[in-house]
């Protein structure tokens, strides 16, 4: 019998391990965008999480929406470009979904990525096939909806699965917005790192919710 | 290829410590607001603000383009990264007087999604705020496309007759009218030599053979439209400058542009000036009148090599507005 769910200092801790995660990406982040991009991805990224990581690491929150929230607001308050607007929005919107609940569950976890992807669609203007974020969390979120009557476990790992198919597609899409549009035909072959990030993120609450 | 020789303490802190040090060369004319911006002290009342702003590591630009009949303030981000919301409403603040505030900027998502959300913050604050996006980069999209164009050199004109308008209208409108119509007259091209680096990771923002150069490539290193092997000045400028008149801004006899050649760091001004003379001599062939010149790096990369043309064609308004003095630190006119 798998997690069926994690109570609000669970998801804390969870997003402690995701930042930690993403804090020792930037590596490999550099270098995806280096090859489609300006290669500052990981760099953002990094200071993102690490804002993220201080403004959850001692607090202690009422529900699910403030713990998100509070990882939101850090990263576009500390990251800037592209990446904190687009992935604040994410937890800042998918947060807001959850109101006052206190226990993240399976639906909890569609109900998050679905408000997410729509508030990242809405402040970016950006849609499926444009070789973003987007085409990670887009899948990802429609099989959490798929599974939302599992275990949290369950569906988190296939939710993992989905968001990595959706980010090896990016190779085969051509950028059309952000700073690889440029790239045109240039872009194909490599994956985008905004997706990559997205699927890492998700992997590591997948990580934390197996440990 | 070996890591970028650089002066620095923390190089993750290299955007807050080039700010702090920015500031401190204004002399007092300008202070820093909030943790990323610069805005002039002493503004006039009554006048509708001009804020320009954009990701750090461009230096002079956007944040050196603070000053007198320049812009207002200016929201910095960390290197190449735009500025978050709360440093552009910090700076929002700062710079409106009354009668609004005009957002000017160079068009990449980040900066948009960014100064966007600010917008909307400070329409709370019961704050209006215009914006007019920057898009001269002609090798980024047809000019049909235009919206996918991105923001380049050519910054340089726009925010200086935008500047000169901010100090001299009395309404968001006009100021808005005349910095549109300075961004539609203006047009750039760029072609990249060598990469810049990331002075956080000391990486290259793009690979580039010794013997090739780019035509068209953005001053982030995005990839351009033409890659060749390396050439003379009077073979590249023709090839650059036809580009350019293809576009859909004509351009003839009797003409006037401000003219700018800039370097994205690395490239001499010896280089720039040798550049000059074959562009001058193929713009007088066709009877295009030069009313100014600028030379210099103004919008660079790092110590990326390269450079890039950009014109603005001037009537009579746009002239007046181009002619008033200015001062600052990224560029200053007598």
């Amino acid at each position: 019998m798998g997690r069926q769910s994690l109570n609000t200092e669970e998801v804390r801790q969870m997003l402690m391990h995701v930042a930690d995660g993403m804090i020792a990406s930037e590596s490999l982040l550099t270098d995806a965008d280096r090859a489609i991009g300006d290669g500052d991805h990981g760099v953002g990224i990094e200071r993102g999480f690490r804002a993220a990581r201080e403004r959850v690491a001692e607090d202690r929150f009422e529900n699910l929406a403030g713990v998100f929230l509070a990882v939101g607001t850090a990263l576009v308050g500390s990251m800037g470009g592209a990446s904190g607007a687009v992935f604040g929005t994410f937890f800042r919107s998918g947060g807001k979904a959850l109101g006052v609940a206190t226990e993240w569950d399976s639906a909890g976890l569609a109900a998050f990525l679905e408000a997410g992807l729509d508030g990242v669609m809405q402040r970016g203007g950006a849609k499926p096939g444009d070789k973003t974020m987007i085409d990670a969390l887009e899948p990802a979120a429609a099989r959490a909806r798929a599974l939302s009557g599992e275990a949290l476990d369950v569906a988190l790992a296939s939710s993992v699965e989905a968001a990595q198919e959706g980010k090896e597609k990016t190779r085969n899409m051509i950028a059309t917005t952000g700073k690889a549009r440029a790239l045109g035909e240039r872009s194909l072959g490599h994956p985008d790192p905004g997706a990559l990030s997205m699927t890492l993120i998700l992997r590591f609450m997948q990580d934390y919710v197996n440990a | 290829m070996s890591a970028a020789k650089k002066i620095l303490n923390d190089p993750r802190n290299a955007a807050a410590e080039m700010l702090d040090g920015l500031v401190a060369a204004y002399d007092g004319e300008a202070r820093k607001v909030g943790s990323g911006s610069i805005v002039m002290n002493g503004l006039l009342e009554g006048k509708p603000a001009l804020l320009v702003g954009g990701g750090s590591g461009h230096e002079p630009i956007y944040h050196g383009l603070a000053g007198r009949n320049l812009a207002d303030g200016a929201a910095c981000g960390d290197i190449f990264a735009a500025p978050p919301p709360g440093v552009i409403l910090d700076a929002t603040r700062a710079v409106h007087r009354g009668k609004g505030v005009l957002y000017l900027y160079g068009n990449y998502a980040g900066d948009v999604m960014n100064f966007d959300m600010a917008a909307e913050l400070a329409a709370e604050e019961g704050i209006e705020v215009r914006t007019v996006l920057i898009w001269d980069d002609i090798s980024s999209a047809p000019p049909e496309r235009k919206k996918d164009r991105r923001g380049v050199a050519g910054l340089l004109m726009i925010v200086k007759i935008a500047g000169a308008a901010a100090a001299s209208v009395d309404t968001l409108d006009e100021l808005e009218r005349i910095a549109t119509k300075a961004r539609d007259q203006t047009r750039s091209l760029g072609v990249a030599m060598k990469a810049g680096s990331i002075p956080a990771t000391g990486k290259p923002t793009f690979e580039l053979p010794d013997d090739e150069l780019e035509i068209g490539m953005g001053v982030h290193g995005e990839p351009g439209v033409e890659r060749a092997k390396m050439m003379t000045a009077d073979e590249l400028v023709p090839k650059m400058l036809d580009r350019m008149f293809a576009d859909d801004l004509p351009l003839g006899d009797g003409d006037e542009v401000v003219f700018f050649v800039n370097s994205f760091g690395a490239t001499t001004m010896t280089e720039l000036l040798v550049v000059n003379g074959t562009a001058r001599k193929i713009l007088a062939e066709r009877g295009i009148r030069v009313h100014d010149s600028v030379l210099g790096p103004i919008v660079t990369c790092q110590e990326m090599a390269g450079f890039s043309l950009s014109f603005t064609k001037l009537d009579d308004e746009l002239k007046r507005y181009w002619d008033m003095p200015c001062s600052s630190l990224g560029y200053s006119k007598m």
